[in-house]
Formats: C-alpha cells, sequence, structure tokens
C-alpha cells in the first residue's frame, strides 16, 4: 500500500507527464492567452482608453479565460480507452486522485500565467514597479481557489456532450468573485497603495481557497461513484 | 391510484389556492392597501417582486441544503425534490428579475444597477440555469443526481462569497443618491398585504414542487417498468 502523498504525486505526475509529450493543451492555452491579449488592445478606442485602464481587468479576464481550457482536458484523458476504470481498480483513494488532478491542473495554470503575465506586461507597456510581490501574491492566492472548483466541474462536464461550454456556464458564476477581489487588489497594487490596504482582499482570496479545496476534497468521491 | 398521481392532485389542490391566493393579493394591492407617496402606483409591483425573491431564495436554499444531504443519504426522493425546487425557483426568480427593473425604472431611474442584492439575484438565477442544464444534460439517473447535488452544494456556499465581494466592490463605488431603496415604517395595510402575499407565494411554491415532484416520480416510474419489461 503506498502512501497518499505518493499517490499523490504519482498521479499528478502522469498528467504532467502526458501533457509534456504532446504539449497540444499547454501550447493552445498559452496562444489562447496571447489572442485575448491581442483582442483587448484593439478591442478599444486608443485615443480615449489608455491601455493602463484596461490593464488589470484583462490581466484576469486573459487569466482566468486561459485556465478554463486545463479543466475538461484534466478527464478527457481518463475517458480515453476507459483510463478511469483503471484508476477506479487501482488502490488509489478518491482523495488522491482529486489532489493529484488538483496539483496537474494547478501546475498546468501556473504555467499559463509565467507566460501570459510577461506577454501582458509586454504588450500593455505596464510594469509592476514594486507592486510584483503584491500582484504575484494575488494571482497565486485567486488561482488556487479557482482551480479547485475548477476541477471538481471539468470531472463532471466531460459526461456531457458539450463538455467545454457546460464547464463555463457551471464554473463563469463561481469565477467572478475571485475575479472582482482580484482586479480591486491589482487596481490599489498598481497604483502603488500599500499592501496592508489590500489585506482585506486577500483575506476573501484565502478564506475562498480554504472552502472550495476542502469542499472540492469532499464532494470529489460522490462524482467517481458508480 | 398511484403514488405520484396522488402527490400531483394534492400540488394541484394547493396550486389552485395559491392562484385564488394571488388574485386575493391582486384586489388587496389595488383597493386595500393606500398609494405610497413618494412612488406612486409603481410601489403596487412590491406585493409580487419582494414574495417571488422569497419564493426563488426559499427554493434556491432548500436546493443547496437537499443536495447537500442527497451526497450524504442518496435518498433518491431527495435529489426529486431538488430538481423540481431548482426549477420551480427559477421561474420565481424570473419573476422576480423581471418585476425588478419594471419598478426600478420609474423610481430608481434606471432599469438595473449593480447593487449588492441585485447581483445576487442574478447570481442565484445564473446558478440554477446552470444547475438545471447539467440535469438535462446528463442520462444516467445516477450521475445526474451525484453531479446535480454537487452543483446545488457549491452553489449554496458560493452564495455569502458573492455577497461579501459586490459589498466590497461596491463600497469603492457609492450609488447614487437616487439609487437608494426608501423604506419607511410602512403602515398596516402594506404590511398586512405583503404578509398575505408571503404567504402565498410560499403556497404557490409548495403547490408547483409537489406537482413537479409528482411527474418526476411518474416519469422515473415509467422509465423503471420500462426498463423491467426490456
Amino acid at each position: 500500500m503506498i502512501s497518499w502523498l505518493r499517490q499523490v504525486m504519482l498521479l499528478a505526475g502522469k498528467d504532467l507527464r502526458i501533457e509534456w509529450r504532446s504539449r497540444t493543451a499547454l501550447l493552445s492555452a498559452v496562444v489562447f492567452a496571447s489572442l485575448v491579449l491581442v483582442i483587448f488592445v484593439f478591442a478599444r478606442d486608443p485615443a480615449t482608453v489608455p491601455t493602463s485602464a484596461l490593464a488589470p481587468s484583462v490581466l484576469w479576464i486573459t487569466v482566468t479565460l486561459a485556465s478554463t481550457l486545463t479543466f475538461t482536458r484534466a478527464f478527457a484523458l481518463e475517458l480515453d480507452q476507459g483510463a478511469i476504470d483503471g484508476l477506479r481498480l487501482s488502490p488509489v483513494t478518491p482523495g488522491a486522485l482529486f489532489t493529484g488532478k488538483y496539483l496537474a491542473n494547478l501546475a498546468f495554470v501556473f504555467t499559463v500565467e509565467v507566460v501570459a503575465v510577461p506577454l501582458f506586461l509586454l504588450f500593455f507597456n505596464t510594469t509592476f514597479g514594486s507592486a510584483w510581490p503584491g500582484i504575484l501574491g494575488t494571482l497565486v492566492l485567486a488561482t488556487v481557489g479557482f482551480v479547485a472548483v475548477g476541477t471538481v466541474f471539468g470531472a463532471m462536464a466531460i459526461r456531457t456532450r458539450f463538455a467545454d461550454l457546460m464547464l463555463l456556464i457551471l464554473l463563469l458564476p463561481f469565477l467572478v468573485p475571485p475575479l472582482m477581489v482580484a482586479v480591486q487588489a491589482t487596481v490599489r497594487l498598481l497604483a502603488a497603495r500599500p499592501l496592508s490596504e489590500i489585506a482585506g482582499w486577500l483575506r476573501f482570496l484565502l478564506i475562498y481557497d480554504i472552502v472550495f479545496l476542502t469542499l472540492g476534497a469532499l464532494v470529489f468521491p460522490a462524482i467517481l461513484d458508480e | 391510484m398511484t403514488k405520484a398521481l396522488r402527490i400531483i392532485r394534492r400540488g394541484g389542490v394547493l396550486t389552485v389556492l395559491g392562484l385564488l391566493g394571488l388574485v386575493a393579493v391582486y384586489i388587496l394591492a389595488l383597493v386595500y392597501t393606500p398609494t405610497e407617496v413618494r412612488q406612486g402606483l409603481a410601489q403596487k409591483i412590491f406585493y409580487v417582486h419582494a414574495p417571488a425573491a422569497w419564493a426563488a431564495l426559499m427554493a434556491f436554499s432548500l436546493v443547496g441544503i437537499v443536495s447537500g444531504l442527497y451526497l450524504w443519504l442518496r435518498d433518491e426522493r431527495l435529489d426529486r425534490f431538488a430538481a423540481s425546487s431548482a426549477e420551480v425557483g427559477l421561474v420565481f426568480s424570473v419573476i422576480m428579475l423581471t418585476t425588478g427593473p419594471i419598478w426600478g425604472k420609474p423610481v430608481w431611474g434606471t432599469w438595473w444597477t449593480w447593487d449588492a442584492r441585485l447581483t445576487l439575484t442574478l447570481f442565484l438565477f445564473f446558478l440554477f440555469v446552470g444547475y438545471l442544464a447539467l440535469r438535462a444534460a446528463l442520462e444516467d439517473p445516477g450521475e445526474r443526481g451525484r453531479f446535480a447535488a454537487v452543483v446545488g452544494l457549491l452553489g449554496l456556499v458560493l452564495v455569502p462569497f458573492v455577497h461579501l465581494s459586490v459589498y466590497l466592490f461596491r463600497t469603492l463605488h457609492p450609488q447614487p443618491v437616487l439609487v437608494k431603496p426608501s423604506a419607511p415604517s410602512m403602515p398596516p395595510e402594506m404590511l398586512r398585504t405583503l404578509l398575505i402575499s408571503f404567504g402565498v407565494f410560499t403556497l404557490l411554491y409548495l403547490g408547483f414542487v409537489m406537482v413537479r415532484y409528482g411527474l418526476q416520480l411518474a416519469t422515473d416510474e415509467a422509465a423503471r417498468e420500462a426498463h423491467d419489461a426490456g
């Protein structure tokens, strides 16, 4: 009987290895994020709306939309040739499966962010300046929470016919609160406001993370049941 | 007489009583209650809007709670109830979202504002739609029940987060003074009519849910019989 942590690492490693071999989803997500950024640059009147006014919203919309591409993919892997049945038969606990999938999704989304954020800085001709630790922290806190919800909904949406559309219908209402809070925090940080001013928002994100990670792990066995 | 038919009959009786009550509420609102000084006749919609909001909120909370119970007990009656409550709740939330702007335009001067309560009700609507869309997209009854229950439960947990984030959002953008619900103390005629209307909408909720529940039960039984026969 292998330990729980080892199960998690094996599962997450397996997903990431599969992704690394083809890199299709990751590359698509990165290209998608770049295109969204480009669209935002042109979808405004350059004479009246400076890029700096749009920057926080653009950053967050791009990151969240690009991230949603990973959630159905994580379980599409398991539907292929009934791989999920193999997982069910293996001595892997549902909790470990959720955590493994979650960590793989998290790594995927962080990778997208690592590419999208510098591109955003480049296209929007902006810098985080001394605000970058705060923005990085906000990015991590927001991502940790919505990836938990995305992992749960991805596992369910994949069983429907229009999986990606179903995922968005279910997931977007859950993305709005962290998105709203993260944008507000970013606006403040870019305006060089002190970190203490956004402490409340960061706490909100932290509570969101804890609540939905816990709930995700609790309800996940119900999704896997036969 | 099958059980399903009995439930539908009883639900039908409650619905008819509720509809008669609704007629009474309309008459009371138009004849018995005084006209509000500042809002004029527009205020009359309040007797439908607030109780509809109450019914939608009750439906939504019950979907969330019952979903949690279903994940624990796996009793199919709970799933059937949650599905019925979500459908009925969607109807009430549409009533709430249409009567609100009709009142808001003359009184607030705008059809819609991103006030905390309005935003929350819009989210309830979206969550109901997502819940029902997922149900409709799943064939297997077991899977449908479990997945829907996960969405119902998570949706209920999301509500405080939506409320808090909208509140944080709003503190940055104070609303114009015009967009402020004026709620002075209410004359007793208004309060009485409103309370009656709350009762009537609760009755309508129960009636609708019972009919819907009975229909679902009949459908499930028919499916089971077809399965057994085949």
